[in-house]
Parts: C-alpha cells; sequence; structure tokens
C-alpha cells in the first residue's frame, strides 16, 4: 500500500511538470482559457482526488486513536 | 469613498468579532485557551481559517500582478504546487504535530523539538531565527494596510492614518480574541476571498465583452502572446519552485495553529478541499491579471503597457533612474483594483476593497504566533510562569501583541519597503531550510539537537548571504541573467532580474538539500536523544497512550 501510494505522488509531482504544454497557448478551452492553465486548473482537481486516497486509505489511524482516546467521552469520534 | 465605507465595515466587524471571542473565553481564560483556542476549532473554522491564515496581500494582489507581467506561468508556479506539497505537508507533518501536541501539551515547534532532542538553549536560538524571518511580513502587513486602505478611500485617508487604523484593529482582535478571534476573522476573510473572486471574474469579464476576444487578441499579438504559454520561463526554475510550499508547514502560524483543532479528523477535509480553495481563489487572480494585458480601455493600464514596452525596445540604453521609475509604472500590483474600478458596479468594488484588505491583515496570526513563541519559548521556559503564574504569562502574550504592532506601525512608517520586501522573499527560503527539522524530529530517530543547530545556522547564513549578494550585484533589467561564478564552463551563480539562480535553480534548492545534509552528517556525528526520550515518540502511539499524563508532566517540569 505505502509503496502505491508513494509512486501515485511521484507520478502527480511529475505530472506537474508538463513540458508537454510549455511552448503552447492552444487549443483555448471554452474558447478563452490558454490550455497550460486549464492543465494546471486540472491538476490542482487532481491533487485534490489524491488527497481523499491518503485520507481514505493512508490514515495514520495509531495517532489518530491515541490522541481521540485523551478527548473527553461526549467527544468521541 | 463608497469602497472606503465597505472597507470600515469590515474593520468594525472585525474589531466585533475579536470582542465577541473575548467574551466567548473570559470564564475559562489560560495560555492554551487564548494562544489555541483551547484546541477546539470545529472542521470548517479549522479548513477556512487555516487556509485564510496563508493567504496574503499577495494571494489577490500580488497574483495578478505577477501574472499581468509574467503572464500564466503564475498559477503552476505558486498555485498549483502549492495545490500538491501544502496539503501533503498538512497530512504528513500537520497531524503528527497535532497529535504530539494533545499528548504532550506542545503549544509552539520549539516546545516539541526542545523535548524530542532534549535540549534549551538550542530551541532558543531556533525560536528566534523563526521569529527573525517572521518580524518583515508584520510589517509589509502593516504597510499594505496603510497603502490600501489610502488608495481605496482615494486618497481622503493618508497612509499614516490608513497604516494606523488597520494597525490598531489588528491590534484590537488579537488582543481580546487570541487564537479564537484570529480564527474567525480568518474564516471570514475566505469566505470573502471565495466569493468574490468568482464574482470579480464574471462582473469584469462581462465589462470587457467576454474572455474570448481579449485571449484570441492576445494570441494574435507577438507581444503578448508568450504571456499565455510558459516559453519565457526555463523548466528547471518551474521545478525548484516546488521546493517553496515546503515553508509554509514550517512557518509558526502554520504549524501552530494545526494545534488547535478539536480533532485529528478535521485535518480530512481540509487536506482534501485545500487544493479546491486554492483552485477557486487562484485562478480568477491569475487569469484577471493576464487578461489585464487586452485592458486597454482603462488608463492606467494602457501607461503600465506603454511603460513596459518603452523597458522592452530601449531598456539597456535608458539610465537607471529612468528604468526605475518605468519599470514601477510597468508593475501591475494594483491591476485587478484597476479592472475593478472600470468594470464593476461600486457597490461589488467596495466589497472587494473589504476582501482586499482583508488579505492586507493576514498578519494577525503572525503577530499572534510571536506571541505565543514570545511566552512560551521564552518567558515560560526561562522561568516566567513559575515566577510570577499562569495568569501572568496571558498577560504578558497581550502586552507583547500591544508592543509588537506599535513597534511594526512605526517602522512601517518610516522604512523602505523595498527592504521588507526583499526579507520576505527570502524568508520562504528560509523556512523551506528549516522543514527539514520537523521532518527530523518526527521521522528519525537518530536526529539530535546539534543536527538541528546546525541547519539553522546554515539556513540563516545563507538567507543573508543571498540578501547581499542580490544587493550587492545589480540585477539585469531583462533577458539573460548576470554570471558572476561559474564552474567547469556553467554558470553557477547568477543574478537574474527577478533574483538570484544557482545552477539555474532557485536558491531554495541548494538551502534545502545542504539543510538536509547538515542535519543527516552532524546528527550522525553527535549523540542521540536518551533511550527514554526516543521510546516516547518512537514506540506506537496507541501503546504509549497511557504515558500522556507523563508526557505532559515532562514538559511541565521541562518548562518549569
Amino acid at each position: 500500500m505505502r509503496f502505491i501510494f508513494t509512486s501515485i505522488v511521484i507520478t502527480v509531482y511529475l505530472l506537474h511538470q508538463d513540458l508537454w504544454f510549455w511552448q503552447t497557448a492552444q487549443p483555448l478551452v471554452f474558447g478563452f482559457l490558454p490550455i497550460g492553465l486549464f492543465y494546471h486548473a486540472v491538476f490542482c482537481l487532481l491533487c485534490s482526488a489524491v488527497m481523499l486516497l491518503l485520507v481514505k486509505f493512508a490514515w495514520p489511524v495509531q495517532f489518530d486513536e491515541a490522541a481521540s482516546a485523551l478527548l473527553p467521552e461526549d467527544e468521541g469520534r | 469613498m463608497i469602497p472606503a465605507l465597505f472597507v470600515f465595515t469590515y474593520l468594525a466587524v472585525v474589531l466585533y468579532v475579536g470582542i465577541f471571542a473575548f467574551r466567548r473565553s473570559s470564564r475559562h481564560e489560560s495560555a492554551e485557551d487564548y494562544f489555541l483556542a483551547s484546541r477546539s476549532l470545529g472542521p470548517a473554522v479549522f479548513l477556512f481559517s487555516l487556509f485564510g491564515t496563508n493567504m496574503t496581500a499577495f494571494t489577490i494582489l500580488g497574483s495578478s500582478g505577477h501574472a499581468f507581467s509574467n503572464g500564466i506561468v503564475t498559477f503552476g508556479l505558486m498555485a498549483s504546487a502549492s495545490a500538491l506539497i501544502i496539503p501533503l505537508t498538512l497530512f504528513f507533518i500537520g497531524t503528527r504535530l497535532w497529535a504530539l501536541g494533545k499528548r504532550f501539551g506542545f503549544m509552539t515547534p520549539v516546545q516539541f523539538f526542545r523535548d524530542r532532542w532534549e535540549c534549551g538553549h538550542i530551541g532558543t536560538v531556533i525560536s528566534v531565527v523563526q521569529a527573525a524571518l517572521l518580524v518583515p511580513y508584520i510589517i509589509i502587513g502593516m504597510m499594505g494596510g496603510g497603502s490600501t486602505l489610502s488608495a481605496i478611500s482615494g486618497g481622503w485617508i493618508p497612509y499614516w492614518l490608513g497604516g494606523a487604523t488597520v494597525a490598531l484593529v489588528v491590534m484590537g482582535y488579537v488582543f481580546f480574541g487570541g487564537m479564537r478571534g484570529t480564527a474567525w476573522v480568518n474564516t471570514l476573510q475566505t469566505i470573502l476571498f471565495l466569493s468574490f473572486g468568482v464574482a470579480a471574474l464574471f462582473v469584469i469579464g462581462s465589462g470587457m465583452g467576454g474572455f474570448r476576444e481579449a485571449a484570441e487578441g492576445m494570441l494574435g499579438s507577438p507581444a503578448t502572446a508568450p504571456l499565455l504559454t510558459r516559453e519565457r520561463i526555463s523548466p528547471w526554475f518551474f521545478l525548484s519552485y516546488t521546493f517553496i510550499p515546503l515553508s509554509t508547514i514550517a512557518f509558526p502560524h502554520i504549524n501552530i495553529f494545526c494545534l488547535t483543532a478539536r480533532r485529528m479528523q478535521q485535518f480530512k477535509p481540509t487536506v482534501i478541499l485545500y487544493p479546491i480553495c486554492l483552485l477557486a481563489i487562484w485562478l480568477p487572480s491569475v487569469f484577471l491579471g493576464v487578461m489585464a494585458n487586452r485592458a486597454t480601455e482603462v488608463p492606467s493600464i494602457a501607461t503600465k503597457l506603454e511603460a513596459r514596452k518603452t523597458l522592452a525596445a530601449q531598456g539597456s540604453a535608458l539610465p537607471p533612474e529612468e528604468r526605475s521609475r518605468l519599470r514601477q509604472t510597468a508593475a501591475g500590483d494594483d491591476v485587478i483594483v484597476l479592472l475593478l474600478n472600470h468594470y464593476a458596479p461600486v457597490w461589488l468594488a467596495g466589497l472587494l476593497g473589504a476582501g482586499i484588505m482583508a488579505a492586507v491583515m493576514a498578519s494577525d496570526s503572525q503577530i499572534l504566533a510571536l506571541s505565543t513563541m514570545f511566552t512560551e519559548d521564552v518567558f515560560a521556559f526561562y522561568g516566567g510562569k513559575v515566577r510570577f503564574g499562569p495568569a501572568a504569562q496571558v498577560h504578558t502574550g497581550r502586552i507583547f501583541v500591544l508592543g509588537l504592532t506599535a513597534v511594526a506601525y512605526l517602522i512601517a512608517l518610516r522604512a523602505p519597503a523595498s527592504i521588507f520586501e526583499l526579507a520576505v522573499q527570502y524568508a520562504f527560503s528560509g523556512y523551506s531550510s528549516l522543514f527539514p527539522l520537523l521532518v527530523a524530529a518526527l521521522f528519525w530517530k537518530g536526529s539530535t539537537k546539534w543536527g538541528a543547530l546546525a541547519s539553522t545556522l546554515w539556513t540563516v547564513v545563507a538567507v543573508v548571504a543571498v540578501a547581499v549578494f542580490q544587493y550587492s550585484v545589480p540585477a539585469p533589467h531583462s533577458g539573460p541573467a548576470t554570471t558572476v561564478w561559474t564552474l567547469f564552463g556553467a554558470p553557477a551563480l547568477s543574478r537574474t532580474p527577478g533574483g538570484t539562480a544557482v545552477f539555474g535553480l532557485m536558491p531554495v534548492v541548494p538551502m534545502v538539500l545542504i539543510s538536509m545534509l547538515l542535519m543527516v552528517t552532524v546528527s550522525f556525528l553527535t549523540r542521540k536523544p536518551g533511550e527514554q526520550t526516543l521510546r516516547r515518540y518512537f514506540s506506537r502511539m496507541n501503546e504509549t497512550a497511557h504515558q500522556t499524563g507523563s508526557g505532559r508532566q515532562l514538559v511541565a517540569n521541562m518548562v518549569e
């Protein structure tokens, strides 16, 4: 699992370096948004999706449990 | 004048928020309540406030100004890189800091470092370096407050009065409301950002007759077409910029803020939604900044474009004073305000003015963080809490807020902004260079206090060296960088129009790498913390949860 998530994060980091749209503005997405800007807007959504995966499948449960044990009864998770 | 009224209404609201927060907390006031809101922030306030804490005047004004001059690359450099790195650091580091703070009662990162590495004065050195890197932000915030209020009121409010008004309001709600007041104000600020960024996009777009024509016009002109691509920037420079967001979690006002969540679960929506919040605020700002290049019907923008054209055509032939004047005229930090004044109805310009004011006032959390660091890392650590009692600690924190704000205001009145802008520019690299301290303390058993000291001192040396270099070697007005030192025929150290390059990379890259290297090598050569300390931090958390009481006691003993 750790290997999979490390690979995903490294891949997303590399995708930030989009050499393929470096020199071009076209196509203009929706008629006005340069492709390089549109790509990075979508990249932000991709980051959000990766964070969702991390939160769902790689949450540091042991820290959470240990700290939550300190909360008052009525505030437990 | 009407926009100024909106701004004053906003200032009155945030002041009231601070006083309301004070009334909420006055029954059980303690250092933990004043500085960390009793670690009780709920999920929405935690998300919006953490995001707002990290947004400054640069987010709206600077980003659109940078995009006006440099094009769409601004978004990739400053927003999308952060969309990956900042949530990752919150996920891996923020959550762990929160859990340790909850278990052991830490209120500042230096308290954690002192306990984790069994050190005292080295912690003080780290705290002083962190504070020194943060102070220029507060001064810039005061300056921004004065000039923004003056600009929004059309010069009716002078700079000194604008700065004093902002200083008093910030001082008021930080003084009364502490972390709770600051968090609520930051939440309000973020909601303003999110609402009016998108509104501005639609209003300005419709005023300009739609963006389609503007984008096609830019593509058709050789002068503006490169602004829609990244052809003017090196991919290596772009890559090296991804080291800058490492600074975020190392900023004291961010890592202290991580301790305020009621539960660790509250990090979940924050890390997931952080990239979307970034997108919602930065995309309109950057896009409007780029499109401003076609808003030639706005007289002040036409003047900027003319100045840029003259600089490009005759830059090197012009006398330095004329070049500097043209560069100032061409700067785009106010383009979004100019677009709004021209295209938006007065009420929207007023609301956005309040949003800009909210951004400018981001120094609140930094002032509170410095106050927390002073009272916890210095006052309490050196015996003040024992001698004068816990109540005196909160009073000291409040007096510190008053003193710091007053001093920052007085400096902002007298000192030239350029010095602090430079300091802020390199503070980001400085905090990135301190990032290895957090990683080593949390994840590496073998790290030592001497490794931490070596990384910290290196950070100081590197920040000062880069600042001195930039001060002594004049920047080329445009085009290729001035190479100062070559190694094996390659340009090793260069002065670029925007700063410094080390082997074509931003200085932050060698700063972080050398900081890591020093942490590792010096730690290998020096004595590790005791077995008991290591067991407390590196045995399985759930096995050691029962040690919490002793952990808190240990910190209390250390502090006392």
